[in-house]
């Protein structure tokens, strides 16, 4: 986890939040250091974390886990971490044998006629329900990215309605948190995504956007972070917090700071 | 910048940006008579894996994008890999044939001709190895191993390459008229039938050669290279190049998907040509740009206005790199500008920074420093 992000997100490992829709937004830049940043939070902070990562593979997770200082590989062991590797599951699902991928092989809709995400809200489920010897903390499912899924075939309704059971299972019943990471662009022509995109951002409480910077590419500030913390409480309606940063990304951290204030500026 | 990712005939000058980072246990690298294939600048990954895909957005009449998938094969030639050509229109064969000769100084005429004399030589060593025949399956020990270490070849443009260089590659053929007349229609995860075929195919190559690792006790691992051809064509059964509404827009982003998940299980790579200005739902080169791990697209001068313009006179066209890899790090190899063209002379294709005749006049010497690549 990166710490500047914590202290300006005011989170911490030690008391993680509960019942949040967080959500991760790219524009015209890489999000991901985002969901490596709340993989390695929500593992040191002790949560079990359902990860579905649907477009790389372990390993890339596995090597950056370990420069922020977590082991995926050991989490999985102690059962904090259920990973689902979803290049994988689709291998499986097409090319695997048929009585053995099973009837739960949560890509199954690849193969079917593309729309139904049952199979993963019920793994999702199960993996994140709390068994008697668990110990852990709030639950946590982590999605990278959501926007593949309307790549594979799925429609956006059926996009929103897993979210909108997942929130149900994960955020209300386990009190857990959920972070999703979409793509999104201002002139995107993919109405469906933006369609996702939008009704999500509805529904978050917090929205962390990283954009690349308007003015082209730089080498010392790779991009700009909005945060967007939704007012906690709608009966006094309180309005969105919204700030700004600029970022930059380094081997093992990311270090942010206020716009035009980079290091190699001042 | 290796962001172009097809890495023909452009070896660095040391201005590359994309300098490999040798991993501390790299399994290839430990690997007797292995060719310095994830050395080469490539695809390249931190961890020395080569499982990429590369998508090559086509200029306006795929010259030059079909130039750079041929950089590719060839380089795959030369390092001794393996070759997987998958085409709707050309022949494979044919494709193979036409290939750029290497050009090569004589440190590396040397490599060459020992690979050449090698296969004669193994040849001759089957057979006379009648007493010391327990040591016939030993792995040969590479004789240089400094000369493989080298990154990048060059090219001829103007020659075709060797015929016996070309015996010697083990590669593979999809030719799509050939696998549509084979076998009935199939339909599996409503795909287009033309990509379904493929993909079954590739994985029925990768899996049989060992790519994936089935084979732990074969002898010499090898990168398999996959060059697709104009994916997404009218060729290939997919309607999406000829109007707004296809039948399936999902098809290739399918298939797509499903090949990532194979290359990222085996030692491959992979490039895709694709006539993105020929597909109207612009939807669907925006997912094929999130699914892929490089996107470069090529715009060629020919039939436009740049083609007389002054400022362009001594380029055939501009590259856009619209994504590089991120793999296995949070940081990746961005070069300081993403303002390239290219140039074809008579035998060498280069990528250069676009000059820029604004400062010209200011500082001629800086500007007119061209950037090799990879």
């Amino acid at each position: 986890m990166f710490l500047e992000l914590n202290e300006l997100l005011n989170a911490s490992p030690e008391r993680p939040e509960q019942g949040k829709l967080t959500l991760l937004c790219d524009t015209k830049t890489d999000g991901s250091f985002l969901v490596h940043h709340f993989l390695s939070f929500y593992l040191k902070a002790g949560c079990k974390v359902c990860f579905v990562a649907l477009l790389q593979s372990f390993s890339h997770y596995n090597i950056i886990a370990q420069k922020l200082g977590v082991s995926l590989t050991a989490a999985k062991e102690r059962g904090q971490l259920v990973f689902l590797e979803g290049l994988k599951s689709c291998f499986d699902v097409l090319f695997g044998e048929e009585q053995h991928v099973g009837q739960t092989n949560p890509l199954r809709f690849v193969s079917e006629d593309g729309s139904n995400l049952k199979t993963m809200y019920e793994f999702v489920r199960t993996s994140l329900m709390a068994s008697g010897s668990d110990s852990w903390k709030c639950p946590v499912l982590l999605m990278d990215d959501l926007s593949v899924l309307l790549s594979l075939g799925v429609r956006p309704v059926d996009v929103l309605d897993f979210i909108h059971y997942c929130r149900v299972a994960v955020c209300s019943q386990l009190k857990g948190n959920i972070v999703v990471l979409v793509h999104s662009n201002d002139d995107s022509e993919d109405e469906a995504n933006e369609l996702v995109v939008n009704s999500l951002c509805h529904q978050s409480n917090l929205i962390l956007w990283a954009e690349g910077l308007a003015t082209g590419f730089c080498k010392d500030v790779h991009g700009q972070l909005k945060i967007i913390q939704k007012g906690s409480s709608e009966l006094k309606a309180e309005r969105n917090l919204l700030r700004i940063y600029q970022y930059k990304i380094q081997d093992k951290n990311v270090t942010f700071f206020a716009r035009g204030m980079s290091a190699a500026v001042l | 910048m290796a962001a172009l990712a097809t890495g023909g005939g452009m070896p660095s000058d040391g201005a590359t940006s994309f300098q490999r980072k040798v991993p501390a246990s790299s399994r290839l690298a430990t690997i007797a008579g292995t060719r310095p294939s994830v050395r080469h600048g490539q695809l390249l990954l931190s961890s020395g894996l080569p499982s990429l895909d590369c998508v090559l957005e086509e200029d306006k009449y795929s010259i030059y994008s079909n130039l750079l998938f041929k950089y590719f094969l060839a380089e795959g030639i030369v390092c001794g890999h393996n070759l997987f050509v998958a085409s709707a229109k050309e022949d494979p064969a044919d494709i193979l044939k036409e290939l750029p000769a290497p050009l090569f100084d004589d440190a590396h005429k040397n490599q060459v001709n020992e690979k050449e004399t090698a296969i004669k030589s193994k040849q001759e060593s089957q057979e006379s190895m009648k007493i010391a025949w327990r040591y016939q399956n030993l792995p040969r020990i590479e004789v240089s191993p400094a000369a493989s270490a080298r990154i990048g070849h060059y090219y001829d443009v103007s020659k075709m390459v060797s015929p016996e260089l070309l015996q010697s590659t083990k590669w593979h053929r999809f030719f799509v008229p050939e696998e549509m007349s084979l076998h009935p229609e199939i339909k599996t995860c409503n795909m287009t039938c033309g990509y379904t075929r493929l993909l079954q195919s590739i994985q029925r190559i990768i899996y049989q050669e060992g790519f994936d690792g089935s084979y732990p006790q074969k002898k010499q691992k090898n990168i398999l290279r996959i060059g697709i051809q104009s994916l997404g064509s009218v060729l290939w059964g997919d309607d999406i190049c000829c109007t707004d509404n296809p039948e399936d827009i999902y098809s290739l982003t399918k298939f797509l998907y499903v090949l990532r998940g194979l290359l990222r299980m085996s030692l491959s790579a992979c490039i895709i040509t694709v006539p993105a200005h020929l597909i109207q739902n612009k939807a669907i080169m925006e997912r094929v740009t999130n699914l892929s791990d490089t996107v470069v697209g090529l715009e060629s001068f020919i039939g436009s206005e740049r083609e007389t313009n002054p400022l362009y006179k001594d380029y055939q066209g501009l590259i856009h790199v619209h994504k590089i890899p991120r793999l296995n790090s949070l940081i990746c190899d961005v070069s300081g500008t993403k303002d390239l063209a290219f140039r074809l002379k008579r035998k060498l294709f280069t990528i250069e920074v676009r000059e820029t005749v604004l400062f010209h006049y200011l500082e001629p010497e800086r500007w007119s420093k061209s950037y090799h690549l990879v």
